[in-house]
């Protein structure tokens, strides 16, 4: 990879809820339209190192940067970060009050004072996109589980994010309901999204990770591109843990 | 719960349905068998009602009761006095409800604001709110009726009807604030979590997210709160106003008959009805709306 600022660089990263530790030391580093899965079993601090990049959750000890800005520094503005770092979540989280239109406009409106017209044609455009032209007037509530996840997608591309975070965005949805919402992030990465994906879908993670990193007990115990991770992983438990995968018919 | 069990089924309009627990479909009962039960319900009725009737109108002292309680001349003189003077009650709860609405959320906002800076307006907040629930309402129009009028400060109005419109905002806020604040903390974080990721203040979450889907949620028990600060009104008379029960109070003490009273209870329970059924109504639309989100 060519030596340019990278687009989020993790340094010791910590983490506590109580006298639980969930993170013991993330270094991770994410190049310019890099796409990295987390994989690891549940409680192993995947979303919890998503939560803690998006500041949703304040950290104990280490740096998160952002396109060479320390945004765990003191005084930072973290309105400002969130806009340029986009998350969706496994339970979609819609505003169930809005209309689909109002959920993706939102935001723009409020927060980067765009005109009602300006944004509504741009999400319009973007819903478009994805084929739910005819949804934008309906309320969450109406839609399947796949087109209210691709709403919550398309609400984070709304303010045109540098760096996505996705939490275990299938891990909600109805088997035959998955692809929809795989396919979108498959386009995403291929226009070059730089993306943090916490996933269980270990096909979907091998098919378009530039780079695996297996999280075990609060640390990147393994990192590696998905050819060697899924065929020859190093350690011994991250063997253990793609032995249950695949035990599991999830590979 | 369904009045006949049957196809005539009125539940919905008079709200005697089951509250609590969710709705049970409703079985179709073959023809026959809903005439028959439909029959028996309006039999059994009649019976009941018919006994007790008997029972009362025929105990020794029933003509005294009547006397005192049912004259019909009596209600018939005073209900049109007792409707003129509810204007006043009406006027009184209509201005203290817009307000309530205005403090008790504003309240509720304080008290959710963290961070060490805000601790004095959480302070204050509270101690707002724990002193206007703790004290007796009467006691507030009382204060703030008689008390501040007599201290005749420059600037400050006098009228008894302003200190009352008060009154009643300072202790029902107090009460709407507490209902709003449990709506508040039962919007879900995640829904902060979302908005907060977008780039949204904490503000702009609060006004576009949070307390949108919390309104929505206490507004039956808000209702509630409004129909006790409508009956509430009648304490007001105690500073001399003339609203309805004053006004009943003046021809009880003229006829020495209690039938005025009866008309007041007449004016109340005729608008808090519709109000409750409402309340029922609004709280069946939203337990309907949640099935349908699966």
């Amino acid at each position: 990879m060519i030596a340019t600022t990278p687009a989020l660089r993790i340094e010791g990263l910590h983490k506590s809820f109580g006298d639980l530790e969930v993170l013991k030391g993330i270094d991770l580093e994410l190049g310019e339209h890099e796409v990295v899965c987390l994989i690891g079993s549940s409680g192993s601090g995947k979303s919890t190192l998503l939560r803690c990049v998006n500041l949703l959750e304040p950290i104990d000890a280490g740096r998160i940067v952002v396109e060479g800005d320390e945004i765990t520094a003191r005084g930072v503005d973290v309105n400002r970060i969130r806009r340029r770092i986009g998350i969706v979540f496994q339970a979609f989280n819609l505003f169930p009050h809005m209309s689909v239109l109002d959920n993706v406009t939102l935001a723009p409106r409020k927060v980067l004072g765009l005109a009602r017209a300006d944004a509504d044609a741009r999400a319009i455009e973007l819903l478009g996109r994805i084929g739910l032209a005819d949804k934008v007037r309906q309320f969450p509530d109406r839609l399947s589980g796949g087109q209210q996840q691709r709403v919550a997608i398309v609400r984070a591309l709304a303010m045109q994010p540098d760096l996505l975070l996705l939490d275990e965005i299938t891990s909600a949805l109805d088997p035959e309901l998955v692809a929809e919402v795989l396919n979108l992030i498959r386009e995403l990465a291929d226009n070059g999204m730089t993306m943090l994906i916490a996933t269980h879908e270990m096909t979907f993670a091998r098919e378009i990770a530039n780079r695996v990193c297996f999280l075990d007990a609060g640390q990147i115990l393994e990192t590696a591109p998905p050819s060697e991770m899924f065929s020859a992983p190093r350690e011994e438990r991250t063997r253990q843990f793609l032995d249950r995968v695949i035990a599991a018919g999830r590979l | 719960m369904t009045l006949s069990g049957g196809p005539l089924d009125t539940s919905d309009l008079i709200g005697l349905e089951s509250r609590g627990g969710p709705r049970r479909s409703r079985r179709r009962l073959p023809p026959g068998e809903a005439v028959r039960s439909t029959l028996v319900a309006l039999a059994s009725t009649v019976v009941v009602f018919g006994l007790l009737g008997i029972a009362i109108t025929s105990s020794p002292n029933w003509s005294d009761v009547q006397h005192a309680f049912f004259d019909g001349a009596i209600f018939a003189e005073s209900l049109p006095k007792v409707l003129e003077a509810f204007g006043t009650n009406i006027a009184l709860f209509l201005i203290a409800e817009v307000l309530t609405l205005v403090v008790g959320l504003m309240l509720a906002v304080l008290r959710g604001l963290p961070g060490p800076v805000f601790f004095p307006l959480r302070l204050i907040a509270t101690v707002y709110v724990d002193f206007f629930r703790a004290v007796p309402g009467l006691l507030i129009i009382a204060l703030l009726g008689f008390g501040i009028p007599a201290l005749d400060l420059p600037g400050v109005p006098n009228d008894v009807f302003f200190w009352a419109v008060i009154a009643l905002t300072l202790v029902y806020s107090a009460y709407v604030s507490e209902v709003y604040r449990a709506g508040i903390e039962s919007v879900h974080w995640s829904q902060e979590a979302a908005a907060r990721s977008l780039g949204l203040s904490r503000l702009q979450t609060l006004r576009h997210v949070i307390v949108p889907q919390a309104i929505r949620r206490v507004i039956p028990p808000l209702l509630n709160d409004f129909i006790g600060l409508q009956k509430d009104t009648v304490l007001v008379s105690t500073l001399g106003v003339v609203e309805i029960f004053r006004e009943s109070s003046i021809i009880k003490a003229a006829k020495f008959n209690f039938t005025p009273y009866l008309a007041v209870a007449l004016v109340f329970v005729v608008i808090t009805i519709p109000l409750a059924r409402l309340t029922d109504w609004l709280i069946a639309r939203d337990r309907a709306s949640q099935l349908s989100q699966r």
